[in-house]
């Protein structure tokens, strides 16, 4: 046993070493499986018509992903604006390595697809990917509804979410949809009109005006022309917008122009630079023509209207997920609006989801992509749960913790007003009086609202993009609310009426932009979304007031409940072609009824992580385990001989050695019997201290073992509560008096209060009032008398007591002999180490001299000390002396010492030795018996 | 007093011997003598008072009651500068009383915190080392694992206490100043006061859960070192790395092996529909990392050789 604990002393540091290697391990092989294999692509390149009737061609270049298994359904993923099939390489390995066959192209216009850009064209862009769509038909690894017919899904972000809702308009064969950051109506996207002449009750949530003759979006144009003038990505959002559960912001990824581009690829030709880059003639044309006038002729809407899925939503039946950025100023939340409303009137089903990203805060992230593949894994494959048709949006949290906003989603059961009932709204009253705006000369200069473009690199603050919005004074007319008294979580488009009159003779219509601040009750101002409702209004000549009724940006944000809300109405706005003519208009509220959509739901929790769960209840079994194993061991451990229940104490070849060699104790036997005052005695450093220690249970033994009255000692044995023990120093809680010491020491042994006698104990101690004082103040003496006090509480049967003298003066080391010898002269026995020998001859009856561990002598201290009849003679030559002394008759064991001379008497008295010295003519100088123990000590304390 | 007023009387010991010589011990089977039963040594209510009676837990317990206060007159004091709500945290933290209260745990929630659970579990064993009293405690006899057991528990109520004793203050002096309004949870939702109160006291909950590694870590130092700061100091020192780590992004998930890694999960309590996952992965790593620092600890203690 003992040997087996040393071994499990040395093996410690290697065992920690070796669990150390398991743990790292088993962390490495749970995290090695993540690491994603390249997905295996074809290349080919499909020829289609350049337009309709046109014999020429256009060349497509195409990637194919295959997954493992084949057949299996496709999905077609369609690239940004800008962007070329290599911008979405990643999403595409994503979709394979669920199981997707991927096709990726790029649009005519870009990456190495020759042709002209025609803005998603339903006679050029859409024809193509149909031809795309006859080639997955062709394709021996796309699983096929019928014949010629692939099981097909379609999506793509922004420009390429726009072809999806096209293709699945135009096409039957398309199965399933998922839209992405996308337009409804390129023309209501770039010219927005947020006003309405008569009132419309809208029932979806961020439904806007979408009237006619809006006002230019230049910005965000301009930024959008030039896209796909030099196939440079500056529209689409750069990096991942936030999701629920992450800890810190996402890197934005590394991307080259042209986006993450896969394997063995190289940047697209330069394409040649004209005025009009890679655009066709007509769509270059309309641009020009809006971006120099500000405004677009029928001819500009008629291409527009060609372009847009506006034109076949009517057509889409298969299962729609419209998936679009609560951060973007360039298609929001009310173009999806529309989609949905479309779709569902013509009785195809949509999901709606809205996420904290967009064309200003980011694509879509790790969670939204893989939930976009469950919806075509369930409409594709038939796998998975159902995700249903509901609405799902994304509160962001005004609350940092680690540098990203925190983030929740809530779930309604479905897009409110598509069906169902119409969105429920709030009404905030709004106050203020007729105020006067006066637009600038040129527009110049103009309010702050986005910074398109810019947004991408502000995606990951958007807290703060949100935050720069400026209105210049004297340019807007401002009105406010109360303070809110509970949170408002605006969900959607809110909608005031205006009246707006001809402040001077030149105002003969107005553009005036509307925005809706979360003033927070120290004034910091926040523009949800960064966007604006720009509404364009024609004013009545006579000066009387036009009302109108406009539709707010579309946002989400939880307005906290002492906010307010305030509705800003400019006349200029840095991202539109604001009003060349200075102006003056008279701004006022129609109604004071500000109306807020809010749609309740309930948030989404991810549930109970069952591994986790599963992990608290192993950890616990193991921890019970471990306890109930331990008390067993316990119970097991007791060990007693009942021949030995009257000896106090018997120890047994008792040995104790520390790693490093070091033996404190070596092979010790002795026994003390009841009634004896024994004396342990050595000089310091014997291992006396050592032994008393194990006596008490506090260090193990390496070898032997003690017995103290029958019972053997282990750690905590309940034998030791016979045992009454001061062992090297005294140990008190220094900020407790001594009596209080005393106290909770003896409440802590459990046992009964009758059986301590603390008073006599303390009067053992004798310190007076000192024991009303805190131990700290104590001198060490009066922390030794009162160590020796707390011993003999409960009177025990052993008392063993360690250098009880030091530190004590004469006086009290006399009374503190008498204690002892009456003390076990009153029926117990009691154990007295000491390193003076002086000490145990007064004290004790009888001995054990100890030296380097070993025992050298044991007895009663009177046979010690007389020696057993020896005699020591002090004499001035010993030499002559012991020849007379072994002439003597019975006198043997004669040996001479330096100036005395030792020998055993064997009955003879001393005298007669004497007087036979004295007669040979031996000076004696002294005669008296052997003091063998102090001849043995000085021996050992020379050494 | 002094040293010469010390003296025993000899009446004394006469009452002393008196009272030896009419007093057999009687004997248990076990050996021990009657009156004397394992299970009823160092009861809690006995270790308790050994430590309540120390200036240290007065002083900690001193200074959670004062710190919110102080916290609250910061904001007040501060409320002069005009970039007082820099940040959106700061913003909510005067909302309404449950605000300040989960402001008070947020800031207190990655050092405080896990020091005041050091010091107490940390010094519990430590501290009786070195005042040598330990010996006194295991001879007298209390069985070492009941000894630790005894500490552990004592030590763990007091944790507990000083852990609500700051959001209970935390309240109070919230909703004095900032009254009892709508709690704004880290995701922009509003509930109810009670609600917060509720969310509050769960909160508590999942952080004395969580800070059991804390508990566990300091008991094992405790029993492996004589000195009380070692212990302590080492517990707060192994805590601060991993926040430290468990700031290197690049580390990945790796980091979700920390053991503060889950420490502010209970910010997910705040909102109506409780996302308990993160909780849940929390209370499994700290009852991990807590169980193994404890067996250790158990297992130090059993085998060691008590020599201060």
């Amino acid at each position: 046993m003992s040997r087996l604990s040393r071994l499990r002393g040395r093996w410690t540091i290697p065992a920690l070493i070796v669990v150390l290697a398991l743990v790292a391990g088993g962390v490495y092989f749970t995290r090695s499986g993540d690491d994603p294999v390249a997905v295996p692509f074809k290349e080919a390149k499909i020829d289609a018509p350049e337009s309709p009737d046109s014999t020429q061609t256009v060349t497509i270049e195409t990637r194919l992903y295959l997954p493992r298994q084949t057949p299996a359904p496709a999905i077609m993923l369609a690239h940004g604006f800008g962007g070329s099939l290599r911008s979405v390489h990643t999403q595409a390995e994503e979709f394979a390595r669920r199981g997707f066959v991927v096709l990726t192209w790029s649009a005519r216009g870009f990456g190495r697809s020759t042709g002209q850009i025609a803005l998603n064209s339903l006679d050029r862009e859409v024809r193509d990917a149909q031809k795309l769509l006859d080639f997955l038909g062709t394709r021996d690894e796309v699983l096929k509804d019928s014949g010629g017919d692939p099981r097909v899904g379609v999506t793509g972000a922004s420009y390429g979410g726009a072809l999806s809702l096209l293709l699945a308009g135009v096409d039957k064969r398309v199965d399933t949809l998922v839209p992405v950051i996308t337009y409804n109506d390129p023309a209501q996207a770039l010219l927005p009109n947020s006003a309405l002449a008569t009132p419309r009750s809208d029932s979806t949530p961020a439904a806007t005006a979408f009237s006619e003759d809006g006002v230019f979006k230049r910005s965000w144009a301009g930024i959008f022309f030039s896209a796909g003038m030099t196939s440079i990505d500056l529209s689409s959002p750069t990096g991942e917008a936030p999701e629920m559960g992450q800890t810190e912001a996402n890197q934005p990824a590394e991307q080259a122009p042209g986006g993450n581009s896969g394997a063995g690829s190289q940047p697209p030709p330069t394409p040649s630079l004209g005025a009009c880059g890679r655009f066709t003639p007509e769509v270059c044309a309309a641009y020009t023509e809006v971006a120099t006038t500000g405004r677009a002729s029928q001819q500009t809407l008629a291409l527009l209207r060609k372009s847009s899925p506006v034109a076949v939503t009517d057509q889409i039946k298969q299962p729609t997920m419209l998936v679009q950025g609560e951060q973007d100023t360039l298609f929001g939340l009310d173009q999806s609006d529309a989609t949905a409303r479309q779709i569902t009137e013509a009785g195809g089903k949509v999901k709606m989801v809205w996420y904290a990203g967009g064309h200003d805060g980011g694509n879509p992230g790790a969670a939204l992509r893989g939930e976009i593949a469950d919806w075509m894994a369930f409409h594709l494959q038939h796998k998975g749960t159902d995700p249903g048709t509901g609405f799902e949006y994304t509160v962001q949290g005004a609350f940092r913790s680690s540098g990203t906003p925190s983030l929740r989603t809530v779930v309604a059961p479905s897009y409110p007003g598509l069906s169902g009932a119409a969105t429920e709204r709030r009404t905030v009253k709004l106050s203020g009086r007729e105020q006067v705006a006066v637009n600038p000369a040129g527009g110049n200069p103009a309010a702050i609202s986005n910074l398109p473009g810019l947004g991408s690199a502000l995606s990951r603050s958007s807290a703060i993009s949100s935050r720069l919005s400026i209105d210049l004074p004297g340019q807007a007319a401002v009105f406010t609310s109360e303070a809110l008294d509970s949170q408002l979580l605006l969900t959607g488009s809110s909608t005031v009426r205006l009246r707006v009159a001809r402040g001077d003779q030149n105002s003969g219509e107005a553009i005036l932009f509307a925005k809706l601040y979360d003033v927070s009750a120290d004034g910091t101002r926040v523009l949800p979304g960064s966007a604006v409702a720009p509404f364009r209004v024609a004013l009545p000549p006579d000066g009387s007031a036009a009302e109108v009724a406009v539709t707010l940006p579309p946002a989400v944000r939880p307005v906290e409940s002492a906010h307010k809300l305030a509705l800003v109405v400019s006349t200029t706005d840095q991202a539109f072609a604001n009003a060349e003519q200075p102006a003056a208009y008279k701004i006022s509220l129609a109604s004071e009824d500000l109306s807020v959509p809010v749609v309740p739901g309930r948030n989404v929790t991810t549930g109970f992580p069952m591994s986790a769960l599963w992990g608290i209840v192993i950890a616990l079994l193991v921890l019970i385990g471990a306890g109930v194993i331990a008390m067993f061991r316990r119970r097991l451990a007791h060990d007693s001989d009942p021949s030995l229940s009257e000896v106090p104490l018997v120890i047994s070849g008792l040995t104790k050695s520390y790693p490093g060699g070091l033996t404190a104790v070596r092979d010790l036997s002795f026994r003390v019997e009841h009634g004896q005052v024994l004396g342990l005695l050595g000089p310091n450093g014997a291992g006396k201290t050592t032994t008393l220690r194990m006596v008490m249970g506090l260090i193990h033994p390496t070898e032997g073992n003690i017995r103290v009255f029958g019972h053997k000692v282990t750690p905590g044995a309940p034998v030791l509560s016979r045992i009454g023990s001061f062992v090297e120093g005294s140990g008190f809680l220094p900020h407790l008096s001594g009596a209080a010491n005393l106290r909770l020491y003896w409440a802590a042994t459990g046992r009964p209060l009758e059986e301590a006698h603390i008073e006599e104990a303390l009067e053992i101690a004798g310190l007076g009032d000192a024991v009303h004082r805190r131990v700290r103040t104590y001198s060490q003496g009066m922390r030794q008398r009162l160590a020796i006090a707390q011993a003999m509480l409960g009177l025990p049967d052993l008392l063993i007591l360690d250098e009880p003298t030091n530190g004590l003066d004469p006086p009290q080391i006399h009374q503190m002999r008498e204690v002892l010898r009456r003390y076990a002269a009153a029926g117990r026995t009691v154990l007295v180490s000491s390193h003076l020998l002086a000490e145990v001859e007064q004290t004790c009856s009888h001995v054990v001299v100890m030296h380097k561990g070993q025992l050298v002598a044991a007895g009663e201290v009177a046979d010690i000390a007389a020696g057993g009849g020896e005699a020591t003679f002090r004499v001035d030559s010993p030499s002559k002396a012991a020849d007379v002394l072994r002439g003597l008759e019975g006198v043997h064991d004669v040996h001479e010492d330096e100036g005395a001379v030792h020998a055993s008497m064997n009955g003879v008295p001393r005298a007669a030795a004497l007087s036979a010295l004295v007669a040979a003519g031996v000076a004696v100088d002294q005669a008296g018996p052997r003091r063998r123990l102090e001849d043995a000590f000085l021996e050992l304390v020379g050494e | 007093m002094n040293e010469h007023d010390v003296h025993t009387d000899p009446g004394a010991i006469t009452e002393l011997t008196d009272a030896a010589t009419h007093q057999h011990t009687k004997v248990a089977p076990d050996g021990s003598s009657i009156g004397y039963k394992a299970r009823k040594t160092l009861r809690i209510r006995v270790e308790l008072q050994r430590q309540i009676r120390r200036r240290r837990t007065q002083l900690v317990l001193g200074f959670l009651v004062l710190l919110p206060f102080i916290l609250a007159l910061s904001f007040e004091i501060g409320q002069a500068s005009p970039n007082r709500r820099s940040g959106g945290f700061v913003d909510l933290a005067t909302a309404s009383g449950i605000n300040f209260v989960v402001l008070t745990l947020f800031v207190s929630g990655s050092f405080l915190l896990p020091m005041i659970v050091a010091l107490f579990f940390g010094d519990t064993i430590a501290s009786e080392a070195s005042w040598s009293s330990l010996k006194y405690l295991l001879a007298a006899p209390i069985p070492r694992h009941r000894l630790l057991r005894q500490k552990a528990i004592a030590s763990g109520i007091l944790s507990f206490f000083a852990l609500a004793l700051l959001p209970a203050v935390a309240l109070g002096v919230g909703v004095l100043w900032y009254g009892a309004g709508e709690v704004v949870s880290p995701t922009g939702e509003a509930a109810p006061f009670a609600d917060g109160v509720l969310g509050v006291a769960l909160a508590v909950c999942y952080i004395a859960i969580n800070l059991f590694w804390v508990a566990g870590l300091a008991l094992f130092l405790s029993v492996s070192t004589d000195a009380p700061l070692g212990a302590v100091g080492g517990t707060v020192l192994v805590s601060i790395l991993s926040q430290i780590l468990d700031q290197i992004q690049p580390l990945e998930d790796l980091r979700n092996y920390l053991p503060t890694h889950y420490a502010m999960a209970w910010a997910d309590l705040l909102s109506t529909d409780v996302d308990w996952s993160e909780m849940t992965r929390g209370t499994f790593s700290a009852l991990v990392y807590g169980g193994i620092f404890t067996l250790l600890a158990a297992r130090r203690f059993k085998t060691k050789d008590v020599t201060s």
